[in-house]
């Protein structure tokens, strides 16, 4: 057949069952059009077929017979066909959508942003001049994950203005607030709206994630799942998988040459279930497989047979727990019993004239993040392994596959690459260390590819948790006592389990000075899906406990629930329920205060009255109110320590390095500016290598909101060094004392004369010396639970006021406008974190009202994307944010963290609102809109 | 595997019929929204030999005439929500098809499809049955106009051969007095399929229905239309004991079920008093219109 392909016309023959989407990347090298799902739900794949936006992973190549096809490679040169070209050389040719997407920080993780962009190209064709409502329906169907919806919508709306010849919009950041009489350092690119280094590449459809890379003789691995929840593997019958032609390799877990068991911090997760051992849950691998093709491959799947004797299967923590249930691990079903005690409760609780007790459930709940897993594993000529992957713990992968492999840990070479989106669900082992098994047994690079119903089943989830609270408070609303009893379902394996249900344990009586607490949590193995890392880690799950229960006592006591908060808010001297005194950067009441005056000035004195829609009675409408608290780093008694390298080159340009993770987030621009802060220079002047075990050093895990703290100040710290060591060269050769020198603007000023970076670079080299500093930062020390003392070096704070309209006849809910202020010390780069405000927000509506992760016996029901609803655009509410600057004195210029906080108060401030609209409490995660009918006709 | 091996395009009718007699385990396809999906995950018998109907010219005719609207079984829905007689016509279809999937599938998807996959509470046939469309139907034996049901067998099931073919679908057009209007309810979490819908075309002869149709989804095992309600809505003013009146016997005619994590059968019965009110009141307001006003932004959420 015979199609024009981004105005070239191109012959090529469909292949059986071949889609366009395969067509334009795997024949033609189109690699900048994303497959999210191959299920026609995410939107990612858009391209244009004859002008009209099309999801090309589900249209047959076939049928663009004789059609014209628009990808995003294609995209820039339609707007540059007969206009000046003048200056392309210097500066990349964007179209102006692509150039509005970099300057409104639509780009983030970037996987989704070709359909974005292809999408709304299609709509600015047909419309040059769409209204919000426009572009939201068009753009209903694309779905973003990092969901920094408003900045695509005003990236839309820049790009049409400047297409109609009228000004861009101005980028939207969140305005600051200052700690009162704090006074401002001088800083030239701290605090400047700085785009991303890789947002270019991420816009013209020429980054490249994992499966856009493609090796000579590379093969493509599959893996066969158990798909029964808890059984012994009886047998298993590879012979004629390995038979079929085409199929290089089938292995089982006697292959495994080294050890046989993967995890973060326990390595009680089999890579390969053997003969006789036990199955936990669907996704369990049990063989994997190497191919010619992905085709051939998923055929010698169908192939492998295997026997269980099917064991019962435990569903829920509570039943986890109880004395007959079956053992899944050899230390039984608890993973951990923590415990937080401060003061005595039963004190507490007889000093209260007010006591309640409710119980919360949470559901678990899926990161989707647009880009489903890919490893690639090359061995390599020097008898080495090189593992492509996007992975938040770069060096954990390298230890993991080297344990495997039973090689030391230096024969594995891992090279991150971008990733599309993370949230924690890239920390624990997806394919890297099947690849690389199949990649030593065949000597050959193999691919694995997660399709979406392979990552729907397989990574860890958020943790379901059902959570008691019982609080008690005096009529005047200080808090006496808080007593939590949480249960969290960890799945089959640990992976970080342990971890994330502490921190759902410790702020689990949310952000308040309590004297008596008490807190236990049973952190229970079950045969779900294992449960990990999820931005928020536990504390979205408590604080929806603790949040409705401080709503059910403002309630009670009758007293303003922003009163409520005020009153027992943390404090700089508090003392939290771990026994931790703040010292510092306690921003709380400011960011109480910043929601509660713009809460005045929407909704007068009373926001939260219920408020019936003018003509349509059956609709009601109020504000709802939350706040939170979370940790920065790892804390409790973890080494919390990151390395960073800089390095000038003679170029003038510097480099700074590290393998912490950039999973969209916007690590690599704070890393940028920080080093271009030290030196006084342009950001772009900066590059950043990240995640590469070879190359760079270990920046540890990308968790925990803890990156522009730990590594943001061993990049501060490196480049500190570097401009010393460089001044100390200077003042050698030009005999002046090293104070008297100074980096700005790209030179060095010794004496009276100017040097540029470049020439201080070949001086330092002529001395034999390399021009690069090595520092690693340690954060300041932590204590263990349980132990008293600081168990975290810093806090982020957060409140947030959410307006809901209910339908009283559907008991549908939608939520109009969300206020935001999180304190988080300092910001970087107002770019990025709007990008953090936005998405964080859209991830805690998707808690509370679309997303829930259903398993039933150990079965996997929300297995495809189609099942399993995020946040669209469409769900997209009004969101105004502040930045409250409460700055930490061992932060990068005061920073902590800000990708968790900000999504943490959203759902309770919805539920507190749907509440104050129609009466009826919600403690049950996500919110059940049959339920809230069911309770209004019961009323 | 891959999910199909010949990938035929025919350019007429007779060549698409001809394909699918004589190809062995071949299928029709229109948008393959629906189909294509089903293919990939395993839920749809293997098929040898797809026919493709995207280029027939019979299936893309889009016109008005003898008081009647045809649309082309293969008119992707968004050309069809943009042609005006649609709008103001057929008001109900307009705004069903504008539900259906999101611009990607609808620049796909077609309203032959629709039918075709036979689901219960598919948003286009639900608008379809209340406007009382006439389904043209092509065979190896000539072409037949039927009755939108008779192309079901049960859910998920069409009752059409293999070797037939939907050309377009035939619909009254709404004349003066009379109107139509869609609306369904979903729920956030789960599957994007209506937890049910409703479609309801109706005739007014000053403050009394003159004469209606409604159809519901999902009631039983294919498209349901709800006459014993008609019957009590038939020559009555709109007023609150005739709208009581029909929501009872609405519920009890139509068989709810419940379905697992999305909706209980109890919701459904109660969403549908909700829905008739809220439909009935929407089409009944619409018979105001002059339709050479504008009708106003349709609602086109979901």
């Amino acid at each position: 057949m015979e199609l024009i392909v981004n105005g070239n016309r191109v012959e090529v023959e469909p292949e059986p069952g071949e889609m366009l989407a395969h067509l334009l990347r795997e024949r033609l090298g189109l690699t900048g059009t994303k497959i999210g799902c191959e299920e026609a739900e995410c939107g990612a794949c858009t391209v244009l077929v004859d002008g009209e936006p099309i999801l090309s992973c589900t249209y047959p190549a076939a049928r663009a017979a004789g059609k014209s096809v628009l990808t995003i490679e294609g995209l820039a040169d339609t707007y540059f066909v007969g206009r000046s070209q003048e200056g392309a050389e210097q500066q990349p040719m964007l179209h102006p959508l692509q150039e509005e997407f970099i300057r409104h920080g639509a780009v983030q993780c970037g996987f989704c942003i070709p359909g974005q962009i292809m999408t709304a190209y299609a709509l600015l064709q047909h419309n040059p001049e769409p209204s919000e409502e426009e572009i939201r329906h068009a753009l209903k169907d694309t779905l973003c994950r990092c969901a920094g919806y408003p900045s695509i919508i005003r990236a839309v709306q820049s790009a049409a203005r400047r297409l109609r010849g009228e000004e861009p919009l101005p980028p939207l950041v969140a305005p600051v607030i200052s700690e009162s009489g704090r006074s401002q350092p001088s800083l030239h690119v701290i605090g400047t709206l700085q785009p991303r280094p890789d947002a270019v590449e991420k816009v013209n459809g020429t980054a490249k994630f994992t499966d856009d890379l493609k090796f000579p003789g590379m093969l493509h691995a599959r893996v066969k799942r158990a798909m029964v929840p808890h059984a012994i593997l009886k047998c298993l019958d590879v012979e004629k998988a390995r038979a079929l032609p085409g199929v290089h390799a089938v292995l089982t877990a006697e292959d495994i040459p080294g050890e046989r068991n993967h995890g973060l911090v326990i390595f009680d997760w089999p890579i390969l279930v053997g003969i006789g051992e036990r199955v936990r849950y669907v996704g369990d691998a049990i063989a994997i497989v190497a191919a010619e093709t992905r085709e051939i491959a998923t055929q010698a799947l169908e192939l492998i047979k295997a026997e269980y004797e099917l064991q019962e299967v435990i569903s829920d923590p509570v039943r986890a727990r109880q004395p007959d249930a079956p053992q899944l691990h050899p230390k039984g079903n608890l993973l951990k019993h923590i415990k937080v005690r401060k003061g005595d409760v039963n004190q507490g609780f007889a000093e209260a004239d007010v006591i309640l007790e409710h119980t919360f459930h949470t559901a678990i709940t899926e990161h989707a993040f647009m880009e489903p897993e890919c490893s690639i594993a090359r061995p390599t000529p020097d008898g080495r392994m090189e593992i492509y992957v996007g992975s938040q713990i770069p060096y954990a992968d390298r230890h993991q596959v080297a344990r495997a492999l039973g090689w030391p840990d230096e024969r594995v070479h891992v090279i991150g690459q971008l990733m599309g989106g993370g949230f924690g669900g890239k920390e624990d082992i997806a394919g890297q260390i099947h690849a690389a098994l199949l990649a030593h047994a065949t000597g050959r690079p193999v691919k694995l590819l997660f399709d979406r119903h392979e990552s729907l089943l397989v990574h860890p989830k958020r943790h379901a948790t059902q959570i008691r609270v019982k609080i008690g408070a005096k009529r005047d609303g200080r808090l006496t006592a808080v007593e939590t009893e949480l249960y969290g379902d960890t799945g089959a394996y640990a992976s970080l389990g342990e971890k994330v249900m502490t921190r759902a344990t410790t702020h689990s009586a949310g952000p308040y000075e309590v004297p008596h607490a008490r807190a236990d949590c049973y952190a229970m193995y079950t045969n779900n899906p294992p449960a990990g890392a999820f931005r928020g880690f536990g504390v979205t799950q408590s604080a929806f406990a603790i949040e409705s229960i401080m709503d059910m006592l403002a309630h009670a006591l009758r007293i303003d629930p922003i009163e409520l908060r005020r009153i027992n808010a943390l404090r700089v001297g508090s003392v939290t329920n771990t026994g931790q005194v703040l010292r510092e950067s306690v921003g709380l009441l400011d960011c109480i205060e910043t929601v509660a005056r713009e809460l005045k000035q929407r909704a007068g004195e009373n926001p939260f009255t219920s408020r019936i829609v003018e003509g349509q009675p059956h609709l009601r409408r109020a504000w709802g109110f939350a706040v939170a608290y979370k940790n920065t780093g790892l804390g409790g008694g973890a080494p919390d320590k990151a390395g960073a390298e800089v390095e000038l080159y003679e170029d003038g340009s510097l480099e700074v390095r590290t393998s912490s993770a950039e999973l969209g987030q916007g690590l690599v621009t704070v890393l940028r500016m920080i080093v271009a802060e030290e030196f006084a220079l342009p950001p772009e002047r900066v590059r950043v290598v990240v995640m590469d075990t070879d190359l760079t050093p270990d920046g540890g895990p990308t968790t925990a909101s803890r990156q522009t703290f730990v590594t943001g100040n061993a990049a501060r710290h490196a480049a500190q060094s570097l401009r010393e060591a460089l001044a100390a060269s200077l003042a050698e050769k030009f005999d002046v004392s090293p104070e008297r020198i100074r980096f700005v603007e790209g030179l060095a000023q010794v004496n009276g004369h100017t040097l540029t970076l470049g020439e201080v670079a070949r001086i330092v080299r002529q001395e034999g010396r390399t021009p690069k500093a090595f520092y690693e930062y340690w954060a300041p020390k932590t204590q263990p639970l349980g132990t008293g003392g600081d168990m975290h070096f810093a806090f982020s704070f957060a409140a947030q006021a959410a307006e809901v309209e209910v339908n009283t006849l559907t008991g549908e809910v939608k939520v109009l406008e969300v206020i935001s202020a999180i304190d988080v010390g300092k910001v970087i780069n107002p770019l990025g974190l709007q990008g953090q405000f936005e998405g964080g927000i859209m991830m805690g509506i998707g808690n509370a009202l679309t997303e829930h992760f259903i398993v039933e016996n150990g079965i996997v029901i929300t297995d495809r994307l189609a099942r399993y609803r995020m946040p669209s655009i469409m769900h997209t509410p009004k969101i105004t944010a502040y930045a409250v600057e409460h700055p930490v004195e061992a932060g990068p210029y005061g920073a902590k963290g800000v990708g968790e906080i900000v999504s943490i108060p959203t759902t309770p401030a919805i539920t507190n609102a749907i509440y104050n609209a129609v009466g009826v409490r919600i403690d049950r995660l996500p919110v059940d809109q049959e339920v809230i009918v069911r309770e209004l006709s019961r009323a | 595997m891959a999910i199909w091996t010949h990938y035929y395009i025919p350019q007429t009718l007779d060549e698409a019929l001809s394909l699918l007699c004589r190809e062995p385990q071949s299928k029709a396809i229109a948008g393959g929204t629906d189909l294509l999906l089903e293919l990939q995950q395993g839920r749809h018998p293997p098929v040898r030999t797809l026919v493709d109907l995207s280029q027939i010219a019979a299936l893309q005719r889009l016109e008005m005439s003898q008081g009647a609207l045809w649309i082309g079984a293969s008119v992707p829905l968004n050309r069809v929500i943009a042609w005006p007689p649609v709008r103001h016509f057929a008001t109900a279809l307009c705004e069903a098809i504008s539900l259906i999937g999101g611009p990607q599938v609808r620049n796909v998807a077609t309203l032959g499809g629709n039918v075709a996959h036979a689901l219960p509470a598919a948003d286009g046939a639900i608008a379809l049955l209340a406007l009382d469309a006439q389904v043209l139907v092509a065979s190896p034996e000539g072409q037949r106009l039927q009755p939108l049901l008779a192309c079901y067998a049960g859910p998920g099931k069409t009752a059409l051969q293999r070797a037939e073919i939907i050309v377009a679908f035939q619909v009254p057009a709404c004349e003066k007095e009379e109107a139509s209007a869609f609306r369904r309810v979903m729920r956030p979490q789960g599957v994007a399929i209506a937890i049910e819908n409703m479609g309801i075309w109706l005739r007014r002869k000053d403050e009394r229905i003159e004469d209606i149709r409604i159809a519901v989804g999902p009631s039983g095992p294919m498209p349901f239309r709800a006459r014993q309600t008609e019957q009590v809505l038939r020559g009555k003013p709109l007023d609150e004991e005739t709208l009581a009146e029909a929501e009872k016997v609405l519920k009890s005619e139509a068989r709810f079920r419940t379905s697992p994590h999305r909706a209980t059968a109890e919701y459904r019965y109660h969403l549908a008093g909700v829905l008739l009110r809220q439909t009935l009141q929407t089409a009944w307001e619409r018979t105001q219109l002059n339709f050479a006003e504008e009708l106003g932004p349709l609602s086109v959420k979901g």
